[in-house]
């Protein structure tokens, strides 16, 4: 979406500071854990990087920290030791000037150059009040743009206080802020206990973590866990914390509707069968000042989709970058690393960065003295644990049966569930149709809240499969002002050039979802 | 760097490094817009700057992301109305 975000003032304030630079060997796009990763490799292999962020800091959403860094927040963070490495790697690199570091540099197209290389688009925020145009020309490029809390809608869930786990994440390890005295945690994933842990060590009182899956189903994978041994450790220290504070960690349970006026005050739940559908006879209400929910995650496919990647749906219902052995994308000169090629967590996104490094470092001519054949082992071994993540926590189905007629699906067009039906009730029968008539997914956000959810309600309604990579590629990736789009040569991937991807997680029979005891 | 900016005309104290979403959720605000067609409160969501649920205007430019604009001393912040551009509709 295009829009005029940044005022009329700051628009004619805009300066195009289109940089004219020697062309830089590599460019990458996000600083968490892959992009760290492959930035220091390609740079010790002798390639000039670029490495663009939106943030503040070095670190992306893994390694988010404050002012007074990683260190002084311990006890939140997990491989201290590699972001030490990585991040003292980076310091020698930029300052023997083989690796440039923007920050707070939103990218926001890119476009494709006649010899092959890549053009990427970023806005300068670092004077937030005069944004500028800053444009990096490379021969290659790694995507490590990450991942966000994936969410589906639910009566209530547009109320204030209602936010993701990573929202409440991101306000502890980066701004030091406890969101409330009494949270609850809800949702799916490993992720959630980290973020209660954190909350509790704080001063939170968690008043329960509510996982919608059930670990049993480990059980059946257990090669895939043994492939992963410091999850387990990790698992386990949780639970000590857990006991601790005295959190109650429920599974099979759901937050089906948040209550309140003008902030969330209570939430009810409710117990899920095996099948992830709501048992009924099962709900309770409980008091709450935040309520703190994310249903996995879904990886930041519009740069990607731009680039004309290749893509495909993941077994957790993302749509996924489809890379090679060595991160390479469909274009040989775009590698993928971390959470865009499959969401599977920071140590699978540093051994991906490595070999993305790496690889483009080898395409450039250059010989990288990395240790290519171990962070393949351990990609590989990662890989599997992640797909076993995604098979033991799937979105369960559960959240279909519970949505009321004015239920927000849309939080930025404010479209309605009776909005989507009233679409589907003209003639839509795709998302596509449903999201241009109804205008679900047409706001700020461009659907990456609410472009899963449209999807499967979408196809739910219909008894149809969701088309979930049809309504992930975004012309723009982020909102910039005006004065910047009528400069930049803005060649998106034509939407028709788009694939159209099965999900390989059909959603359950439409009218059996309240399940009988 | 410490200080406070002004919401709505109070005054919000803030911490170094910390957002003007933070520094609001730390002073007890958890919503600084109303939407347009619903009118319904918002406040911070993603935390990440995706979603733009967390839409205020500071200092005179609405729409800006609360979650990663970093708090600054003085800073006019006020909740957002609508589009936040009442002024230019006629
Ligand atoms: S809370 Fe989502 S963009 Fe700020």
């Amino acid at each position: 979406m295009i829009s005029s975000a940044d005022g009329a003032q700051q628009a004619a304030a805009v300066t195009a500071a289109v940089t004219a630079q020697a062309r830089p060997g590599l460019a990458v796009v996000g600083a968490g854990p892959a992009g760290l990763a492959a930035a220091v490799t390609a740079a010790e292999s002798g390639m000039a990087v670029t490495v663009v962020d939106a943030g503040l800091r070095i670190g992306g959403q893994y390694w988010r920290h404050g002012a007074a860094g990683v260190a002084a927040d311990a006890d939140l963070h997990h491989d201290r030791a590699v972001f030490a490495d990585l991040s003292a790697r980076l310091d020698r690199a930029v300052a023997a000037g083989s690796v440039r570091l923007l920050l707070q540099h939103q990218v926001w197209a890119l476009t494709r150059e006649g010899d092959g290389g890549t053009t990427v688009l970023a806005v300068d925020r670092t004077d937030p009040a005069r944004p500028t145009e800053i444009r990096v020309a490379a021969n290659h490029l790694v995507l490590a743009v990450g991942a966000y809390d994936r969410q589906l809608p639910f009566p209530g869930w547009d109320l204030p206080g209602v936010m993701t786990v990573g929202a409440a994440q991101a306000l502890l390890k980066g701004s030091g802020v406890v969101v409330g005295p009494r949270v609850l945690v809800a949702g799916t994933g490993p992720f959630l206990l980290p973020v209660a842990a954190g909350l509790a060590a704080r001063g939170a009182t968690v008043v329960g973590v509510h996982e919608a899956a059930h670990p049993a189903g480990w059980l059946r994978r257990l090669p895939a866990l043994g492939a992963a041994p410091t999850k387990v450790a990790e698992a386990a220290g949780y639970a000590a914390v857990f006991a601790r504070h005295r959190i109650p960690l429920r599974h099979r349970s759901v937050v089906v509707r948040a209550h309140g006026t003008d902030r969330v005050t209570a939430v009810t739940l409710a117990r899920l069968s095996s099948r992830g559908r709501v048992r009924p006879g099962t709900r309770r209400t409980v008091p709450v000042d935040v309520l703190a929910v994310g249903y996995g995650f879904t990886a930041q496919s519009e740069l990607p989709l731009q680039a004309a990647c290749a893509v495909r749906v993941t077994p957790d219902g993302t749509v996924a970058v489809t890379v090679d052995d060595e991160q390479r994308t469909n274009n040989p000169r775009v590698l993928a690393a971390g959470e865009i090629t499959g969401v599977g967590g920071a140590q699978l996104a540093v051994a991906e960065g490595l070999l993305a490094g790496a690889a483009a470092a080898r395409s450039a001519g250059l010989r990288s003295h990395a240790d290519v054949a171990r962070a393949r082992a351990r990609r590989d071994r990662l890989r599997r644990f992640a797909t076993a993540m995604h098979q033991v926590y799937p979105v369960p189905p559960a959240w279909l049966s519970q949505l009321d007629g004015d239920t927000v699906v849309c939080r930025c067009e404010e479209v309605t569930v009776a909005d989507i039906d009233d679409a589907i009730r003209l003639g839509a029968r795709d998302g596509r149709t449903v999201k241009l008539l109804s205008r679900s997914g047409m706001g700020w956000c461009q659907g990456r809240e609410c472009g899963y959810a449209t999807s499967c309600l979408t196809a739910h309604r219909l008894g149809t499969e969701p088309d979930l990579a049809a309504g992930a590629d975004r012309p723009v990736a982020t909102p910039v002002p005006l004065g910047l789009v009528a400069r930049g040569g803005l060649h998106p991937a034509p939407a028709d050039a788009l694939p159209r991807i099965p999900n390989p997680n059909p959603i359950p029979d439409p009218n059996s979802l309240e399940e009988h005891r | 760097m410490t200080g406070t900016f002004a919401f709505d005309g109070r005054p919000v104290p803030f911490t170094e490094g910390q957002t003007v979403g933070a520094a609001l959720l730390a002073s007890g605000v958890y919503s600084w817009r109303r939407t347009r067609r619903r009118d319904r409160p918002r406040g911070l969501f993603c935390g990440i700057g995706v979603c733009f649920d967390c839409l205020l205007t500071v200092d005179g430019v609405p729409d800006q992301r609360a979650c990663l604009r970093p708090a600054a001393p003085g800073l006019d912040v006020r909740t957002q109305i609508g589009t936040g551009r009442d002024d230019l509709v006629g």
